[in-house]
């Protein structure tokens, strides 16, 4: 049994995509051993930043032999039948065998397919490999046509056994496998040939190359970690970073420093960002002060100074780094004491989108939208206003700009700064918020109501111009913000009225394109005067003048009645056209935008655990654009149906409608009438009327409270009732009036469980 | 070795040694191109050479100009007007960063002392249409040369592909003289009869320009000139490969790519005055881009890009 050696060594492999392009080695190598018959007992793959490495161990030494049999067309059956058999068989007609089949005689044929050596497999698979890899970007060099993630230097490919190792005769574009490598880039410079994986991982080692990256990572986490506790310091955790910096070594040194006394008053977070996004470091916190005080730099080398050189090199490339910082935060905060108004200023030349303006545009409508909202979510709409006014001012600072993921964070102390309310400060901060299925949801009113109306106005605002997320586009993320919407509600158990705010937020955006769309009239009108040769005067005048017939409609009626005044030769003219009309456009996509919400929250709550057509069910009651109610319904009925009596409730539910939906269109009339007890003829029915008396007497004031669970529960209740009656009862009786009377009684069922939500959408 | 590891004393001797280095390794060092340009990419050694199948290799300094760079010469490592030293072999040759380490060895960084990455990062520049792969390079958490392996440039397909090297030399000479302040490093030699730093040679014209670029320069006449350039591009690329008066086949890439690279620069130019807004932007880059992806389209229709009478289209 044969052990596997891969090694690709190439120049420097991007540490992001180093994790996966091992585990895709890993894939691919063993996916095409084992389908061509190779199986084995292990595989484990490695990178480092010039290499990639797979160990197999206990493969097969040959796949084994394979006799495969093959059924044909009968004897004596057409002359093409037998040639295409002959063809996909590649046999010739003496080779096939005639058998008993129950049916006559049936031509066979038995294909001996020998096994293949390892070697020759390996070859095959890893030239497949090489020449398919899926890396997220590659490249050709020089003058040859492969493509790698950089170009691949060497391909170690070894199989060795008790007897010893063998190359795997393998050529790639002019690089032939061998069984030689390098160690470390300085600290090693001499090839070195391999006999095993053992063998290969030890001299590496010797080579000053750690093979693992998890090792690499434990051994700087260790190190970086007791370096610090030594001097009373911790280390600020950071994954990613560790990860990332364990891809961009082979020999782990770490190192660690001190940050000028002067950059120590930087807001933490500004120092760990400017450290980790240029530099690659982590952060070193004292304890006992709570700043960030030192760093930690992992070097890639041993020197003989101890890395002395090149701590004081890293220190001072940290150094003029936090120089240029601390000058933004100053020059910030002069700005933001005096009030922020230059950089609200400036965001009127931001261009947030060519057809929605600027991004002070959209902070007036966010503004607009936060007042509107207040109410609703507890908050002064004083506040909400203001804090929606300055939200995103902190986009024009310098900070910002220099590190754009300091958004919000550095909002906030700059709202702090100019002496603005707290909640101000915390609305800047949290209006992004969530960002994601997990992020954590703001819980401060004036926090949501901005963050409600940030992201309302970028749905409304994309909608209107048609700019929807289609298939996996979604440029603009707004799939992300209708969850921000969706969570933002639900989590605070706000009760909103959507659709209502929907409206409102579209009257904000209609004007807003109309006033945008006005200011581009002069390029309509230059454009049509040279089209059809009239002095752009005359067409202005006569735009005017349609406008002002209007004027007293300036809302979205308005523009409706501008448009029919106007005459089709001046819309033409205007390049207007009915459908691209605001108003038409707001009544087009209002229960649009709600759907667009509610496919959301189906993703939403199907990660919770609750079927697709439970919320279907509960959609199509009245007032479901309240998602904390639609969220509440959905969660009773899914309790509910995960109980023996809801889940028996439905089949008795369906067989009680459907009876009734049968026998209504074959007459053609309702039954809606009140069932009369007197009619029942047995026990089971008058159980059932009493049984919907008391099931209604719970329902209908527990629905009134929005009290699901126990509506539900009472409905539930009326399994056994149901059931029995069934049991019991035909509902067609001969006599009319008791057949009508049941109808009616259906009817009563139908109506009370279809009041807690609609049954018919449930599945199975 | 011992020698060679010996420290640079001043600003020009790292350029003199990466000069005679690359000269060593077989480039022909050539002088920087005569016109204003945003970055040593811009010489035609590099942008127009590194299109068709004949082989290349040049070494250059090429001063640079990035008008929103200036500081008034008050930035200790900002500048408006800084060199690049510029590297460009094609087909990139298998050692390529084995011969980089040895130009930083040559200007007397020990390899044994530093730490030396390569960490990733993607060239594009979008005004040339061009794009690569590669690293910045990183000497003790410095980023002291970028390193790119040409896929595309004006749109053509890099065949074969060329590798480039470019050095910021401001600040890779700031950290091998150990200098906090790029205008006290020393120009010359510090013990010369007339010693200059930096600051002496340029702090007084970063002034001078900062002012013109910032706040003076006529805008209407560069936005003219803009317009110039770009016609006078399209006029030149317009004409016939045959010239009438000589009867040769003379396609005039290289004249034509002077005013992409004059339009280039008159953008940076707008662009420092502010009059560019965020969404013209693009738009500008647009035109610039049109302009170098034509230039390139037509230089592989000459004899240096590659052109012969038997593989014309």
């Amino acid at each position: 049994m044969p052990d596997l050696l891969i090694e690709l060594f190439s120049e420097e492999i991007p540490a992001r995509m180093q994790g996966k392009a091992a585990a895709d080695l890993k894939k691919l190598v063993t996916d095409g051993l084992v389908e061509a018959g190779l199986t084995y007992a292990s595989a484990g793959a490695f990178s480092t930043p010039r290499r990639l490495a797979l160990s197999v161990e206990g493969l097969l030494a040959a796949s084994p032999a394979v006799k495969e049999e093959r059924k044909g067309p009968k004897v004596g059956a057409p002359e093409q039948a037998l040639a295409g058999f002959l063809r996909s068989t590649g046999l010739t007609q003496d080779q096939l065998e005639a058998r008993d089949d129950k049916k006559g005689q049936v031509w066979f044929a038995v294909i001996d397919k020998p096994g293949r050596p390892a070697a020759e497999i390996v070859a095959d698979v890893l030239e497949q490999t090489v020449r398919t890899f899926p890396w997220p970007k590659s490249m050709r060099w020089g003058d040859g046509t492969l493509r790698w993630v950089r170009p691949l230097h060497s391909i170690l490919c070894i199989l060795s056994d008790e007897a010893g190792a063998e190359v795997v005769p393998l050529d790639i574009d002019g690089i032939k496998a061998g069984d030689t490598t390098h160690g470390h880039r300085f600290m090693a410079t001499d090839a070195f040939s391999v006999t095993s994986f053992d063998d290969y991982a030890a001299k590496l080692k010797r080579a000053k190359v750690v093979l693992d990256a998890s090792e690499r990572a434990d051994h700087i986490w260790a190190e970086a970690t007791n370096q610090a506790f030594a001097q009373g310091m911790e280390v600020v955790e950071d994954r990613g970073l560790l990860t990332e910096v364990a891809g961009l070594v082979e020999w782990p040194v770490v190192l660690l420093g001190k940050i000028e006394e002067q950059f120590l008053d930087l807001p933490p977070e500004v120092l760990k960002t400017s450290m980790k996004e240029h530099q690659k470091f982590f952060s070193v916190k004292n304890p006992k002060t709570g700043r960030i005080e030192q760093y930690v730099t992992v070097a890639n080398i041993e020197t003989a100074d101890q890395g002395a050189t090149i701590l004081a090199g890293n220190g001072r490339v940290l150094s003029a780094r936090l120089a240029d910082a601390k000058f933004f935060w100053e020059n910030d905060l002069r700005i933001a004491k005096a009030g922020m108004q230059p950089w609200i200023d400036a965001l009127s030349s931001v261009t947030f989108h060519n057809k929605l303006g600027s991004q002070k545009e959209r902070i007036d409508r966010i503004a607009a939208l936060a007042r509107e909202i207040a109410p609703a979510v507890g908050a002064d709409p004083d506040l909400a206003e203001q804090a929606a006014r300055v939200a995103k001012a902190d986009l024009s600072s310098e900070m910002v700009y220099e590190f754009p993921e300091l958004q919000g964070l550095m909002g906030r102390y700059y709202s702090d700064a100019a002496g603005l309310p707290p909640e101000v400060g915390a609305a800047c901060e949290e209006h992004y918020s969530p960002l994601g299925p997990s992020d954590d949801v703001p819980t401060a009113p004036v926090s949501v109501a901005v963050a409600l109306a940030d992201k309302i106005d970028l749905l409304t605002g994309f909608w209107a111009i048609d700019e929807k997320p289609t298939g996996s586009k979604d440029p603009f993320a707004l799939r992300r913000a209708a969850l921000g919407v969706i969570r933002l509600v639900t989590e605070n158990q706000t009760k909103l009225e959507l659709l209502k705010l929907l409206s409102f937020a579209n009257g904000v955006i209609s004007t807003a394109i109309r006033r945008f769309e006005d200011s581009k009239l002069e390029d309509y009108l230059k454009q049509a005067s040279q089209d059809l040769d009239i002095p752009v005067e005359d067409l202005r005048a006569a735009h005017s003048k349609a406008k002002e017939d209007a004027k007293q409609f300036d809302d979205s009626i308005g523009s409706m009645f501008r448009y029919f005044r106007m005459g089709a030769g001046a819309r033409a003219l205007l390049g207007m056209n009915l459908d691209e009309m605001p108003f038409v456009k707001s009544i087009r996509r209002g229960p649009d935008l709600l759907s667009f919400f509610h496919d959301r929250l189906k993703v939403f709550l199907k990660d919770k655990g609750i079927r697709h057509d439970i919320i279907d069910a509960c959609i199509a009651m009245p007032n479901n654009d309240d998602l904390t109610l639609l969220v509440k319904r959905a969660e009773a009925l899914s309790e509910t149906l995960k109980t023996d009596d809801g889940e028996n409730l439905i089949q008795g539910f369906k067989r009680a409608n459907n009876i009734l939906s049968a026998e209504e269109e074959k007459d053609g009339v309702s039954y809606e009438l009140d069932p009369d007890p007197k009619f029942a003829e047995n026990d089971e029915e008058k159980a059932l009327f009493a049984a919907l008396d008391q099931a209604e007497a719970t329902i209908k004031p527990a629905m009134e409270q929005e009290d699901f669970t126990t509506a539900m529960a009472a409905m539930a209740k009326l399994r056994g009732p149901i059931d029995a009656f069934f049991e019991a009862t035909q509902v067609n009786s001969d006599n009319q009036i008791v057949r009508r009377n049941r109808l009616c009684l259906l009817h009563r069922i139908r109506t009370i469980c279809g009041g807690v939500a609609d049954l018919t959408k449930i599945e199975g | 070795m011992a020698e060679k590891l010996q420290k640079p004393r001043s600003f020009q001797e790292i350029i003199m040694r990466l000069q005679s280095y690359w000269a060593a390794q077989g480039c022909a060092v050539l002088q920087p191109y005569d016109m204003e340009v945003g970055a040593g990419t811009f010489h035609p050694a590099t942008t127009l050479r590194a299109l068709g199948s004949t082989p290349w290799s040049a070494a250059y300094v090429q001063p640079s100009r990035r008008p929103t760079d200036g500081r008034y010469g008050d930035s200790p490592n900002r500048w408006q007007h800084y060199y690049q030293y510029q590297v460009i072999i094609k087909p990139s040759p298998p050692d390529l960063q084995a011969l980089y380490l040895g130009s930083l060895e040559a200007i007397g960084i020990d390899m044994k002392m530093h730490d030396i990455r390569f960490v990733e990062d993607d060239w594009e520049s979008p005004t040339l249409g061009a794009w690569g792969l590669g690293w910045e390079v990183w000497c003790d958490g410095m980023e002291v040369s970028q390193f790119t392996y040409f896929q595309q440039v004006g749109g053509h397909d890099c065949k074969p592909v060329s590798g480039e090297l470019t050095y910021g030399l401001e600040r890779l000479a700031m950290y091998v003289l150990g200098f906090d302040d790029g205008n006290e490093m020393p120009f010359n030699d510090p013990d010369a009869p007339i010693p200059l730093t930096y600051g002496d040679v340029f702090r007084e014209a970063e002034a001078q320009y900062a002012r013109w670029n910032f706040d003076v320069a006529d805008t209407d006449t560069l936005l003219q000139h803009f317009k110039d350039a770009e016609a006078e591009c399209a006029r030149i690329l317009a004409q016939p490969a045959e010239d009438p008066k000589t009867g040769r086949r003379i396609v005039m890439a290289q004249p034509a790519y002077d005013q992409a690279i004059k339009a280039s620069h008159l953008f940076n130019l707008l662009d420092a005055r502010g009059v560019i807004s965020v969404t013209e932007r693009q738009a500008y880059i647009g035109r610039v881009r049109t302009l170098a992806v034509a230039c390139a389209d037509a230089f592989v229709q000459t004899k240096a890009g590659g052109y012969t009478p038997e593989n014309a289209a």
